[in-house]
């Protein structure tokens, strides 16, 4: 059984509706299926518009889809009462694209770790303190730094205290939006670096959304091209990037520009 | 030959609290006719800083501190606004990384154009109608005729950015500073401007100075490469030497952290972060980051070295005494 499912995922948005007209509809995510197993990471790859990043927030019900189904563990994710899903956010967690954005600039990365913890009622005072060092030296940060600001960090840093507090509550399943997409190229190497590491330590599943092909290509073992809002090839990495077969992943693929100046793309 | 801008010894300094900080430290290169140079580095590194300086852009508490920046024999540097203003977006054309604030909202692109025009006394009423739409249909916008009269926002970026290299190439400069101009664009649109970027250079004769953190845009693109770290430029060298035989550590980590082998291994990272410019640490910015570090790295910011055919390197390894 796969870890997470989407079937026939649908979300419509309507734009530019008044009191009088009635707007169009988006269709941002259109009949999108696919099925991600435990252990696995799944690139879900598209330019803007593409609709992936609204596909990971269905999936975590950060926006209500307009019709299908997600199934986590077998289970109708969307089908959950509140306190249900509650609960089940603690095994599905995300990491959003701007730590300069996602991070609130008032308060602490120790409290921006520990959080979570809160929330859920999760231990006392001093396991909470205890953990979130723990976290710190997970993510390869000095716990020296737990009163620090966001603003004191540097990008790649912000983006390892988004990881420390989505790894909090021990997911099993982590939607890396754009994880490394705003940081610097040697700084981006480490954050993948440390993804990969974490995914092998505690046995983690990832959907990793990416428009940087060259990455997927890299840290995915399958991946979903999507346009429009339709998934339009899905495949294993190795054999999507040597024989993509929809037009629209052939384009995508032959616009990567090659770093090396004797394989100019033509 | 006689290189079009020569920029020596370019300092450029931010006046903050704690005293003057370099952005922009003691930076020399050269742009040759008809040719591209590509400046390479991450945020912070001091790229845009340096183009700003070119055309004298750089707002308080910025300001240039020191260098000479010559451009067709002339020291920009030591020009008065005015003869300044008669340079700066006609003879040296400047496209930004975001073409969504570099275009005005409340004019028509056609407007914008014709205002370039105006404004550098080329052209008026419809003779720069005329050539807006001729500047359109040459950066392949479809329909000009009707285009001119669209507002940024009706358009899409990569055909924003299209406007904004039409607006560039208004008044036939002989220079253009492109600073990031596929950054905020997908891939498939990017590829698309690069191409046009790479025609408009031979259909306009243009120098052009790509400023980019992405290596593959600068394999893509540039004839010649600048990379720079920290306010400095630590690498500069013909294209296939510097992806072929990097001679810098940092240059080499920036290649060797680029996705690719085998999927699935650890990237090679370069570890730490980049230093801030308040705080640089002694003797060569990238020292604490290196693999090759020795002693004499932390006593003195090293040199420029010869390293190879036109290639430079700013690295003790390079010392025949220290190494």
């Amino acid at each position: 059984m796969p870890l997470v499912e989407v079937a026939h995922l649908t979300k419509h948005f309507t734009r530019g509706r008044g009191l009088v007209r009635k707007g169009a509809i988006v269709k941002a995510v259109d009949d999108v299926s696919f099925a991600i197993e435990e252990g696995e990471t799944f690139g879900l790859v598209g330019e803007s518009g593409s609709g992936k990043t609204t596909t990971g927030r269905c999936m975590l019900r950060l926006v209500e889809p307009t019709a299908g189904v997600v199934r986590f563990r077998g289970e109708d994710v969307l089908a959950f009462p509140p306190p249900r899903m509650r609960r089940a956010r603690r095994d599905m967690q995300m990491v959003f694209q701007d730590p300069y954005s996602s991070l609130n600039p008032r308060m602490r990365a120790r409290q921006i770790v520990e959080e979570p913890l809160v929330i859920h009622r999760l231990g006392a005072k001093g396991e909470r303190r205890a953990r979130v060092v723990d976290l710190f030296r997970l993510v390869g940060l000095d716990p020296a730094h737990l009163e620090r600001y966001p603003r004191e960090f540097s990008g790649g840093q912000r983006q390892r205290i988004a990881l420390a507090r989505a790894l909090a509550l021990n997911p099993s399943f982590v939607v890396l939006d754009e994880p490394v997409s705003a940081l610097d190229v040697s700084v981006q190497a480490q954050v993948i670096n440390l993804l990969m590491d974490l995914q092998q330590q505690l046995k983690l599943t990832y959907l990793f959304i990416a428009h940087d092909l060259r990455l997927v290509e890299h840290i995915c073992s399958r991946v979903a091209v999507m346009y429009l809002g339709k998934i339009v090839e899905m495949g294993s990495t190795a054999a999507l990037f040597r024989a993509p077969q929809h037009p629209y992943t052939k384009a995508l693929l032959s616009a990567i520009p090659i770093p090396d100046p004797d394989a100019r793309r033509q | 030959m006689q290189p079009l801008l020569t920029v020596e010894h370019l300092t450029t300094v931010f006046d903050t609290p704690l005293g003057p900080v370099a952005a922009v430290d003691d930076v020399s290169f050269e742009v040759r006719a008809g040719e591209t140079l590509g400046l390479v580095g991450e945020s912070g590194s001091g790229k845009s800083v340096t183009a700003l300086s070119i055309i004298r852009l750089v707002q308080p508490p910025g300001r240039i501190a020191g260098g000479r920046i010559v451009f067709k024999g002339r020291d920009l540097l030591a020009l008065d606004e005015h003869d300044l203003q008669a340079v700066r977006g006609a003879d040296i054309a400047l496209i930004f990384q975001e073409p969504m604030t570099a275009l005005n909202p409340v004019f028509t692109i056609g407007d914008q154009i014709a205002e370039t025009l105006r404004v550098h006394g080329r052209a008026t009423g419809r003779a720069a109608k005329a050539q807006s739409i001729e500047l359109l249909r040459a950066v392949q916008i479809p329909n000009p005729e009707s285009r001119i009269a669209d507002y940024p926002h009706q358009l899409s970026g990569g055909m924003r950015q299209r406007v904004l290299i039409a607006m560039a190439l208004a008044c036939r400069p002989a220079l253009v500073i492109a600073d990031e101009p596929t950054t905020a664009l997908d891939v498939t649109i990017q590829a698309q401007v690069l191409d046009l970027l790479r025609e408009m250079k031979a259909a306009f004769n243009l120098s052009l100075l790509l400023i980019t953190h992405d290596l593959g845009v600068i394999a893509e693109t540039a004839d010649r490469v600048a990379v720079m770290y920290a306010g400095r430029i630590v690498e500069t060298g013909p294209v296939r030497t510097i992806f072929r035989q990097p001679q810098h550590p940092y240059t080499r980590g920036l290649l060797a952290s680029i996705p690719g082998g085998t999927p699935g291994q650890r990237l090679r990272a370069i570890e730490g972060t980049v230093p801030l410019l308040g705080a640089l640490p002694p003797g060569c910015a990238f020292n604490p980051r290196c693999p090759d570090r020795f002693e004499p790295c932390t006593s003195a910011p090293p040199p420029d070295y010869a390293v190879g055919p036109e290639q430079t390197a700013k690295c003790y390894l390079h010392d025949r005494r220290t190494a």
